[in-house]
């Protein structure tokens, strides 16, 4: 029997405001842009809004409620739906998650999911330097007096493990990269699209924190991106090709992540798929979460695309990049096109299952599986994006 | 100890003030629920197996060996700038608490998961002492 969730919502509208080094907006302005690009994309004026939730990024720092002051700055009336929403990386999906149970209950139905962030300040004079990755580099208290800084640092701890355990090795790590990069140079969106990478220049790159070299870890990107979520009526006269959601869950372990190496994802999937319809099988596309390239080969796994503790060997095959037979992040991911937290992978997911994907498109592209990290390995939610409803 | 520290000094909350108050004693004390008896650190105002809330701090043998390590290339801090690469490590007791701390007398790269370690203690101000540890002979 068909889950009443199961393609009863799909993704109508997609904004994504330019991305990286864009200085001169701030969060919230990066959040209009973006709902206002969504909303232009799916052919709907903003009067069609009635729920908005929002992951505010880093940069919006204090500010409380911020799906309220986005919708007081947008001039939004009326919403039946509001939510403020902080579960890390997870969050985007999350967001379409409640967005579509919302709508499928019949409380509202057509809403916003936004994220955006300016982490990163334009360069300063002569003589000032600052680094762009300092907007991460959290001070943990007592830790700090041990030179304990920093979220690479607390993901670099739990790589180490996976490494002990199952004899992970740099160039599995470096296979990840460089796939993702071969993506990236297909993609003209994409923060690194002009530059290639080979596991050589990998292995060459400055290391951060080690086992972590510079393109192990995530870009980070000034930006905004918004998804409309509408339900399966609707979407059927939106300008494009809506993108049904077939399946969701979430998964959020607990414990001490350097213990179970492993992402909610062993928690999310079963439901997720099984809601849906669908098997890992009649997956075209994978956009996984990837802080790190150690987050991809985890998730890999967790996913069961590969047993537990080989994703490196997995990935070091060469099969999940361009003309390899497991297509993922195909826009480059987090690594190498923009680091909107969650929602990279879930706009890449839109942009592949409509097939707007350019010379990165995949073949067949019925089913996407996206993921959500937040944390270290801490929060994890999981959708399933499909062409057709059922 | 010298006259001009320059690295970050530990906060000293109420909570971890006993651990930072037995380090100036070059004693290495952890919490241990009064519940169900579990060490645990760093200082939490409840036990996240049982949910008790009593709990005292407990001598430990600091003894352990090391569970994982990360080689800090970027400065974060410029007291830290004349370190990089410094190695972070994770420290798994025998009594079972796991700290994050440094090693002395190891070079980043001898450093492996599993090494024995014991703890020593670094005066660094006269008002401060960081538990540190250094590698022992395995028994």
């Amino acid at each position: 029997m068909t889950h009443p969730l199961s393609g009863a919502t799909a993704i109508v509208g997609l904004g994504i405001t330019p991305q990286g080094r864009v200085y001169g907006n701030t969060p919230l302005g990066f959040a209009v842009d973006a709902v206002q690009l969504a909303l232009a994309d799916a052919g709907l004026e903003r009067g069609d809004l009635d729920g908005l939730l929002l992951n505010p990024g880093l940069a919006w720092a204090d500010m409380g409620m911020g799906s309220f002051q986005l919708q007081q700055a947008m001039g939004l009336r009326d919403l039946r739906l509001s939510a403020t929403m902080h579960l890390g990386g997870a969050t985007a999906c999350a967001m379409i998650q409640h967005a579509a149970q919302a709508i499928a209950a019949g409380l509202c139905t057509t809403v916003a999911c936004v994220f955006s962030d300016a982490p990163l300040k334009p360069p300063k004079p002569e003589g000032e330097r600052s680094s762009s990755g300092s907007a991460y580099g959290f001070v943990r208290g007592w830790e700090a007096a041990y030179g304990y800084f920093g979220v690479n640092a607390m993901y670099a701890l739990v790589a180490r493990r996976h490494m002990h355990r199952y004899g992970t090795t740099q160039d599995h790590l470096g296979a990840v990269a460089v796939a993702q990069r071969r993506w990236a140079n297909l993609s003209p969106a994409a923060q690194m699209h002009e530059q290639p990478l080979t596991l050589e220049d990998y292995h060459r790159s400055r290391w951060i924190v080690e086992p972590f070299h510079l393109f192990d870890c995530c870009l980070v990107s000034n930006g905004g991106l918004a998804v409309i979520v509408t339900g399966r009526e609707r979407a059927r006269e939106a300008r494009k090709p809506p993108v049904y959601i077939r399946g969701m869950a979430q998964g959020h372990l607990g414990g001490d992540p350097s213990d179970t190496l492993s992402s909610g994802a062993v928690l999310s999937r079963e439901p997720a798929f099984r809601m849906a319809g669908l098997t890992l099988r009649d997956v075209d596309v994978v956009e996984l979460y990837d802080c790190y390239t150690f987050t991809v080969l985890v998730t890999l796994e967790d996913y069961g695309f590969c047993p537990k503790g080989e994703g490196g060997p997995f990935a070091a095959e060469h099969v999940t990049g361009p003309g390899g037979r497991l297509a993922v992040n195909t826009g480059g991911g987090q690594l190498s096109s923009f680091y909107m937290w969650g929602m990279t992978p879930v706009s890449e997911g839109v942009i592949q299952v409509r097939g707007e994907g350019g010379r990165r498109q995949a073949a067949k592209h019925d089913v996407a599986l996206v993921s959500g990290n937040g944390g270290v390995l801490s929060t994890h939610s999981t959708l399933i994006l499909a062409r057709e409803p059922s | 100890m010298t006259a001009a520290y320059t690295k970050p000094l530990p906060q000293v909350t109420r909570e971890m003030a006993p651990f930072w108050e037995a380090a100036r004693r070059h004693q290495l004390v952890v919490q241990r629920c009064r519940g169900c008896g579990a060490h645990r650190f760093p200082a939490r105002d409840l036990c996240s197996r049982c949910l008790s809330r009593e709990a005292e701090w407990a001598p430990v043998s600091g003894r352990g060996a090391v569970f994982s390590y990360a080689v800090m290339h970027q400065v974060y801090h410029p007291g830290f700038a004349a370190e990089v690469p410094y190695a972070v490590v994770v420290i798994e007791l025998e009594e079972g608490a796991r700290l994050v701390s440094n090693l002395v007398g190891c070079p980043v790269g001898a450093i492996a998961i599993g090494m024995p370690v014991e703890a020593v203690f670094e005066d660094v101000t006269p008002e401060v002492t960081l538990p540190k540890f250094r590698p022992r002979a395995r028994r």
